[in-house]
């Protein structure tokens, strides 16, 4: 009897699983190595939550005080409790092991990863491509193509999360996070905004737009790429929109338009705007400042004795607030652009530092 | 036996002395614990209809009923007063009030003024977070994130105030609690013999006492950067949002097991009384509760794996939360082997400890996919975490209290309860509590996020259904609401000890006298020792 029940119940957490209504498609290979160790989780908890619920059957048919009139005196049994404490700790460093492992994939970006960056603000999302191109709400990017997102925000918190991908980070203001994944399903993704950050969080919705190579190529040479032409969302089929509700702006893929400028070279023109190049040189040359070319990805000595890798982040702090980390041989001169600069505005300048190579 | 002339005594807590300034100004530790009991209802009754609006908007995408602003309101009121006023005050400051000096054999709590003391501090503080509701409102969700909190418009500085001074509250019960359970024991009550409830209180006082002061510190620097603008947390004035997740966290973790270690002592008394065997493994469960109180301090990384921080931090985060499972399972296994050829009677705390091991059994196998760091990554902020955490707070804490308020019901008032409405109750709150969160789990999984006050079509359904479960559950509390009112009115006189209980509760009288025992209990033995032949030792079945 109480076999035959337990064995319903595993029935049923099997047909949950066959299912496929309870993941979204899983449209990298990132998603699928997420999906194995998430089916490994859930039938070793069907296992052990059939087993204690068993027991609690069990122990109610045996042992109500009807049937079962006197207990049995035990305090204990030091071999059952070593067992209960040996085997799930083995089983769950095999998850932690093997979750580690899958992490190392979802956060390490292969080096020829295509970066967009992208910047959450209350509420919506966008994004900016290298050759100066940008877009409000959809994402393109090519499929089977490795693509990096520099994020970060103009106000508050928010989060970056594709559902198809199994990828999230936060977006937080005054810092870079970074997600990457490969899409190898053409068409519509959706992007949710998963921290709270006021009235509208529900609305900073967003699309992660998968083409086609050539697609692609012809959306970046500016064509309007005709989106409702594409295969829907496979996890969220019928919603076509960027946004929920209305007032929030829609998708303009505004191809870049003869004559505009790149992201880096939007960059360069700011550093002359802003004054930068008084101090800092292009070419290498020692002015009062370091020299951008080269400097991108190396480690650099502080006049403290502490050594730093120059990335995205220590180039934003050294914009903001320079006297932090300052490099050895230079004199502690340069004035905070804090709050002088506006988010597009740095990361157009960083994109120039990675481009003087 | 001494336990009958109290009863013909006639003298109890109740009637000792008269009007509402008696009780007002009260140092008995059981009033305050009563007192505790009816204002943290009225507060969990407040949470709950909040509950019930966020399910009701929920029920269809678009917005039906409320702005997303007014939405917004209702999620963090929810989440405030039931963490901040519910859950964490609960367990120790009702119950453990009344029972834990009794259980010791000690005529009140080491310091019953500061006790007092405590108890206004916990008001006042819940009243001016409270006040809010009449004024602007806040909306920053019960987490407090920087930096919208520190720019939002809303009265957000008020209720940081409010859970700043409740803090106080935690830290002085907690305090008392320690010294009370070192320096008042009966004799004969040695650490081997003290109830698991009086462990676990023992450790929820020591996380208590150490982690309450961060969140003390640290939601005074957010009011400090929200009414001067000293810049810690917000970046635009040189502050670090993510440092006021890792000082929230760092309390707020361990904050986790202020609510549900409590809950794991009830059911550590419950089991084995009702099973009429002593508890499987005494010792490893003191050791377990010891274990994840310790292990709790270390582990609140883990709420911050797509934060920002660093790799090696979710590495090592996610490594230690693996201990937390462990000693978790030794206790759900312990309170089954209690179970095992035991004699056991279905009352009603006993079908909250069945509901219990349900419930909790899943919020804790759930609890393993969050601590593996890369599938925490797609299932965090999603309605995955809604779940989990629902399943281990309501699943842990709150079944474990209305087991335990079953349980200690006769000997709080002398009352009996009805048994049919309890029961009644106990199954529509099991079944209505699964409806509401199981779904979530799935609508979670497929990326609903959290916080949304309006959702994708696709998510409808799932929502649906756990908006009815919504409803079971709320007639399942109005029913234990109605029935607990109702029985002290008509209630069977309940007797000294209608469980057949062995701790030191059970042996005075019901209600209990004013300094709780007419003659000094003296202990023997340990509280659990139900040998065969007590079995039907003063059964009322």
């Amino acid at each position: 009897m109480t076999r035959l029940l337990s064995m319903a119940i595993l029935l049923g957490f099997a047909s949950i699983n066959a299912h496929a209504a309870t993941l979204p498609v899983a449209a990298t290979d990132v998603a699928d190595s997420w999906d194995s160790i998430y089916w490994f989780l859930v039938w070793t908890s069907v296992v052990f939550f059939v087993g204690i619920v068993a027991a609690m059957i069990i122990f109610v048919v045996k042992y109500r005080k009807e049937v079962h009139k006197k207990s049995k005196y035990i305090e204990g049994h030091t071999g059952l409790e070593i067992i209960w404490t040996v085997i799930p700790s083995i089983l769950l460093f095999v998850m932690f092991g093997w979750g580690w492992v899958v992490y190392k994939d979802m956060i390490k970006a292969p080096s020829d990863a295509m970066e967009v960056h992208v910047i959450g603000k209350q509420w919506l999302w966008q994004f900016m491509y290298k050759n100066g191109t940008s877009s409000i709400g959809d994402l393109y990017v090519p499929v089977n193509k490795p693509v990096k997102l520099v994020m970060s925000s103009e106000d508050v918190l928010h989060s970056f999360f594709v559902p198809n991908f199994r990828v999230k980070s936060d977006v937080v203001p005054g810092m870079y996070t970074y997600v990457w994944f490969e899409a190898k399903v053409p068409g519509i993704h959706q992007i949710f905004c998963t921290e709270y950050c006021g009235t509208s969080h529900s609305g900073m919705l967003g699309r992660v737009i998968a083409l086609k190579d050539d697609q692609w190529k012809e959306w970046l040479s500016g064509k309007k790429i005709d989106i409702d032409s594409l295969p829907a969302d496979p996890s969220f089929p019928g919603f076509r929109a960027n946004a929920l509700g209305e007032g929030l702006p829609t998708a303009q893929a505004s191809g870049s338009k003869g004559g505009q400028l790149s992201l880096a070279e939007k960059g360069k023109a700011l550093t002359t705007a802003k004054g930068c190049v008084a101090c800092h040189s292009s070419d290498g040359t020692k002015l009062v400042g370091p020299s951008y070319k080269g400097i991108f990805d190396t480690d650099v000595k502080l006049a403290d004795g502490k050594t730093v890798k120059i990335d995205e982040n220590y180039i934003r702090e050294s914009i903001e607030n320079p006297t932090a980390k300052v490099v050895e041989g230079y004199p502690p001169s340069m004035p905070p652009y804090k709050g002088l600069l506006t988010e597009e505005e740095i990361m157009a300048i960083t994109e120039y530092i990675k481009s003087l190579k | 036996m001494s336990t009958a002339s109290a009863t013909e005594h006639g003298d109890n807590y109740i009637n000792h002395s008269k009007g509402i300034m008696s009780w007002l100004g009260t140092l008995d530790h059981k009033r305050i614990g009563m007192m505790y009991l009816f204002t943290i209802l009225v507060f969990f009754l407040l949470g709950g209809i909040f509950a019930l609006g966020i399910r009701l908007e929920l029920f269809s995408p678009g917005m039906q009923y409320m702005t997303p602003d007014t939405y917004n309101r209702f999620f963090t009121y929810h989440g405030a007063i039931m963490v901040f006023m519910v859950i964490i005050p609960l367990i120790p400051a009702a119950m453990g009030n009344f029972i834990l000096p009794i259980q010791l054999g000690a005529k009140d709590v080491a310091f019953p003024r500061w006790n007092l003391v405590s108890y206004y501090v916990y008001l006042s503080g819940a009243l001016l977070a409270g006040s809010t509701l009449f004024l602007k409102g806040v909306d920053t969700g019960w987490t407090f994130y920087a930096p919208y909190s520190i720019r939002s418009g809303s009265s957000a500085t008020l209720v940081l105030l409010g859970a700043f001074i409740m803090g106080f509250s935690s830290i002085l019960t907690g305090l008392n609690f320690i010294v009370t359970i070192h320096k008042l024991r009966a004799p004969g009550l040695t650490w081997g013999r003290l109830p698991l409830f009086v462990w676990a209180l023992y450790a929820t006082s020591i996380i208590q006492v150490l982690a309450t002061p961060v969140l003390a510190i640290t939601l005074l620097l957010l009011v400090l950067e929200r009414t001067l603008g000293i810049g810690v947390f917000d970046p635009k004035l040189g502050g670090d949002p993510v440092l006021f997740q890792h000082f929230f966290w760092f309390y707020s973790h361990p904050a986790v097991y202020i609510m549900v270690l409590p809950g794991m002592g009830v059911i550590s008394e419950l089991v084995p009384v009702f099973s009429r065997k002593p508890i499987f493994g005494y010792k490893a469960i003191a050791a377990a509760t010891f274990g994840i109180a310790l292990v709790s301090f270390i582990v609140w990384g883990h709420h911050m794996f797509v934060s920002g921080q660093s790799e090696f931090a979710n590495f090592v985060f996610s490594l230690i939360t693996m201990f937390v499972a462990i000693p978790t399972g030794v206790k759900v296994f312990s309170w089954l082997g209690t179970m095992y050829k035991g004699s056991l009677r279905m009352d009603v705390p006993m079908l909250y400890v069945f509901g219990f091991l349900f419930v909790f059994t899943i919020g804790g196998l759930t609890g393993v996919f969050l601590a593996v760091v890369s599938v925490d990554v797609h299932l965090t902020d999603t309605y995955f975490v809604i779940a989990h955490f629902h399943y281990v707070m309501v699943g842990g804490t709150l079944i474990a209290f209305l087991g335990g308020l079953h349980y200690w019901f006769p000997k709080f008032t002398g009352k009996m309860y009805h048994d049919g409405p309890a029961k009644l109750a106990a199954w529509l709150i099991m079944i209505g509590f699964n409806v509401t969160f199981f779904p979530q789990f799935i609508v979670g999984t497929l990326g609903m996020p959290r916080r949304y006050a309006d959702y994708l079509p696709q998510f409808t359904d799932l929502n649906q259904i756990s908006t009815f479960g919504s409803w079971m559950l709320g007639v399942g509390f109005v029913i234990v609401a109605f029935n607990m009112y109702r029985s002290l009115k008509t209630g069977a006189i309940a007797g000294d000890n209608p469980w057949g209980g062995l701790t030191l509760e059970w042996q005075t009288a019901s209600p209990p006298p004013f300094e709780n025992f007419l003659h000094d209990p003296v202990v023997t033995e340990g509280p659990y020792e139900y040998k065969g032949d007590k079995v039907h030792l003063g059964s009322n079945a």
